[in-house]
């Protein structure tokens, strides 16, 4: 049985994601899919390698769902995301939002992508021509409700 | 006491490596493990301010106090998606 959250080294299966939702009611199934980008600020990306501190990591996943529930509360989500080396154009990270309204759906899988950003415990080591760097964004904290607004905010826009 | 301490990312990589053993004196708290880890490895310290602390697989704050056994975990600002 597919579970709700994960951290995989295996690529991403989209399909058997949205299988692992009960989609009992549902109008609407909304895919999103991050893929490693071939640019990032000017440089040209060559592969990335995500770390994870894979305990935390699944929990904020859970965490993530569950605020998507207390938010949306007809609104079921699944979200899996890779760690490990990718290339160019692989799929690192794949969030399914089941709705009984599309609206619903778009706003819980957006706001899913913008927690994920905010406080999974999960590093990008991108490899580019002339060297690597660690991308390093949001200092993790789950309890920072602004950033939790900010979220919602751009969910709902 | 003595408390595994977890590195990532490019924490990990100033340390040279992802996991510790530290003694620690009864009732240290996460904070004191951080400034012990910075005395020994002094490129850690510009971190103080962005980083995050987990204490055995939960969030923490540094003020939070330590068990022996516990697995401390220092943070870089994340990055997934």
């Amino acid at each position: 049985m597919v579970p709700l959250t994960a951290i995989t080294m295996a690529p991403l299966d989209t399909e058997a994601l949205v299988g692992a939702l009960d989609t009992t009611g549902i109008g609407a199934v909304t895919t999103f899919i991050g893929l490693v980008r071939g640019h990032n600020l000017g440089r040209r990306v060559l592969h990335l390698e995500y770390e994870a501190y894979e305990a935390l990591a699944v929990k904020g996943l859970d965490r993530i769902v569950s605020e998507s529930l207390e938010k949306w509360p007809s609104v079921r989500v699944a979200i899996h995301h890779r760690i490990g080396r990718m290339e160019i154009g692989e799929a690192s990270v794949a969030i399914a939002a089941a709705s009984p309204h599309r609206a619903d759906a778009f706003a819980a899988s957006r706001y899913a992508i913008e927690r994920i950003k905010q406080i999974v415990p999960i590093w990008k080591h991108e490899y580019f021509e002339g060297g690597d760097v660690w991308i390093e964004g949001a200092t993790a904290d789950p309890d920072n409700a602004e950033a939790r607004a900010q979220a919602l905010k751009i969910a709902c826009a | 006491m003595r408390v595994t301490v977890r590195l990532f990312a490019r924490l990990r990589d100033i340390a040279g490596t992802g996991e510790l053993e530290r003694d620690a004196p009864d009732g240290a708290t996460v904070g004191a493990v951080w400034a012990s880890l910075v005395a020994e490895y002094p490129a850690l310290s510009p971190y103080e301010k962005s980083i995050s602390c987990a204490v055995n697989a939960d969030y923490s704050r540094f003020t939070s106090a330590v068990a022996d056994g516990d697995e401390i975990a220092f943070l870089p600002p994340v990055s997934g998606g």
